[in-house]
């Protein structure tokens, strides 16, 4: 086969663009409160909901949220996952458990790692606890908190999940 | 043809660095203001469209996010297009000519401060053999105002008059960015940044969104007393590889001009998406505008470049021409692509 008539299988364009971030006035307020081991959310004048983190609006009701309310580090496991899947971004010992929590406070359940706790022993409506790193490695990130566990209370009856289940 | 009417608009203002409102929040201020002074009810609207590129933001999906903003519950009719918001009002305008909504709201946004944009922009091209030899915008532009001072009888100075008229007319437009008085002399002794263009020829970099309301003729005699009507519209594209056009005209702008009717003796006002000095120059030949015509008295992009609004914002500034009564039949333009890659045209005109 002639040299043009080689089939070319792949090119590389390496491509590489740097972006910088800012986090703007509503996300700064939640950052520099989570530094200091605190969680906030805020509560939308319309639907009343309180959303934790929060962007600054309500996404039901698209008006801004003002009101800045404190959430509690503890809430109910709404839903789970029990992870089996390697992934190159995650690195975690399998299996792990992805819930999503609903924290005392706020009305919307955000997605959290849990731990200390067997796969199996998993289920909607146990309660939960944050785990936090030790206060001197605390910055304005989501990571002071390593995971979730059970906090040995009853659970929270499934029926009284109410929409989120 | 169904009559289709703008009815209402709202800009931020626009600033280098949006540091206090994220996207989403820049996008429920306009849609919300635009929306309320429509005087149709928020749940009432028939048809959602964005222009964004998820590109500006830096993250896959930034679009979907931006709905946060709508308050989209309970589920509305939404749609995205990877284009300046001119084109999201095209589809809404699409979508009440076909009967499938009344109204529609048009919304267009971006944060360029977060990215490089010349380089980002970069990757609107060729992937295999263009975009890999880094030409970043501000080059693509600087190659296409060469041969346009190389091949017709335009010139440079010509290209600072514009610069200058465009500053100073943004001292009247209370969300430019980059306004002030300036002397031709002045900027014409400033070194080339990438030649034949100096800083003055290119556009600012911006943060900020723009949202417009239109609605069917039926629809805007009910809710809105001063409805501008839309004449024509049509957007036209030319081949993505530059180096395949005569970059020192845009027949795509003419063609869309033909297409929606835009008679330049008629316009007392034109609104032209140039984000660059010469190409404002490439437009007003391609459209065939003369002295009655007035050009950008907002600014223009060189005034202030939302980068995805910059376009929908050339609508709104030539409806508020309409709508003070310095007009009665305004043009529309706006741009995408590199080197005036693709072209969109409306005319405007007062009841």
């Amino acid at each position: 086969m002639s040299e043009e008539k080689q089939p070319v299988k792949s090119i590389t364009t390496p491509t590489r663009l740097v972006y910088q971030w800012a986090a703007t006035g509503t996300q700064a307020a939640f950052l520099n409160r989570i530094a200091r081991g605190e969680l906030i959310g805020q509560r939308c004048p319309e639907c009343r909901n309180v959303y934790c983190p929060h962007s600054g609006n309500c996404p039901r009701c698209g008006v801004a949220t003002t009101e800045t309310v404190d959430v509690q580090d503890r809430g109910t496991i709404i839903t789970f996952c029990i992870v089996r899947v390697p992934s190159e971004n995650i690195d975690l010992k399998l299996p792990y458990c992805a819930a999503n929590i609903l924290l005392d406070g706020s009305d919307m359940p955000f997605t959290a790692l849990l731990d200390e706790c067997e796969p199996a022993d998993v289920r909607a409506g146990m309660r939960v606890e944050a785990v936090w790193r030790p206060k001197e490695e605390w910055s304005n990130t989501f990571e002071n908190i390593r995971y979730f566990r059970p906090t040995g209370e009853p659970d929270v009856p499934v029926e009284k999940l109410g929409a989120w289940v | 043809m169904r009559n289709v009417a703008i009815l209402s608009w709202a800009q931020t203002p626009f600033k280098r660095r949006e540091i206090e409102l994220s996207e989403v929040q820049m996008v429920m201020s306009v849609c919300s203001e635009a929306v309320r002074e429509s005087g149709i009810p928020k749940h009432e609207i028939g048809f959602t469209c964005s222009g964004s590129s998820d590109y500006i933001a830096g993250q896959p999906f930034a679009f979907v996010g931006a709905v946060d903003a709508l308050g989209a519950w309970p589920p509305i009719m939404e749609s995205h297009v990877e284009m300046d918001g001119a084109w999201a009002l095209y589809e809404g305008w699409l979508k009440i000519q076909m009967g499938y909504a009344e109204s529609a709201l048009a919304f267009g946004f971006g944060r360029s401060s977060m990215g490089t944009l010349p380089e980002t922009l970069n990757l609107q091209l060729d992937p295999y053999t263009l975009a890999p030899l880094g030409i970043d915008s501000i080059s693509l532009a600087a190659l296409q105002a060469r041969a346009l001072l190389e091949g017709t009888d335009h010139s440079e100075r010509e290209m600072a008059e514009i610069a200058v008229r465009s500053r100073r007319d943004a001292l009247d437009n209370p969300v430019a960015q980059l306004k002030g008085e300036f002397e031709v002399e002045k900027l014409l002794a400033e070194p080339t940044l990438v030649s034949p263009l100096r800083k003055h020829d290119c556009p600012p970099i911006t943060d900020g969104a723009v949202a417009a309301v239109i609605a069917s003729e039926e629809l805007a005699r009910k809710v809105c007393e001063k409805p501008i009507w839309i004449r024509g519209m049509d957007h036209r594209i030319e081949p993505h590889q530059p180096g395949f056009r005569d970059l020192t005209r845009s027949p795509s702008t003419q063609l869309a001009a033909e297409k929606a009717g835009a008679d330049p003796s008629s316009l007392d006002v034109a609104e032209l998406h140039a984000p660059f000095t010469h190409q404002e120059l490439i437009l007003r030949d391609a459209l065939g505008l003369g002295a009655n015509t007035r050009i950008n008295p907002s600014g223009g992009a060189l005034a202030a470049n939302p980068m995805m609004a910059a376009g929908l914002a050339r609508i709104a500034e030539a409806s508020q021409q309409i709508r003070s009564g310095h007009a009665r039949r305004a043009l529309a333009h706006a741009t995408q692509g590199h080197c005036l890659q693709q072209n969109f045209v409306c005319v405007l005109e007062g009841d």
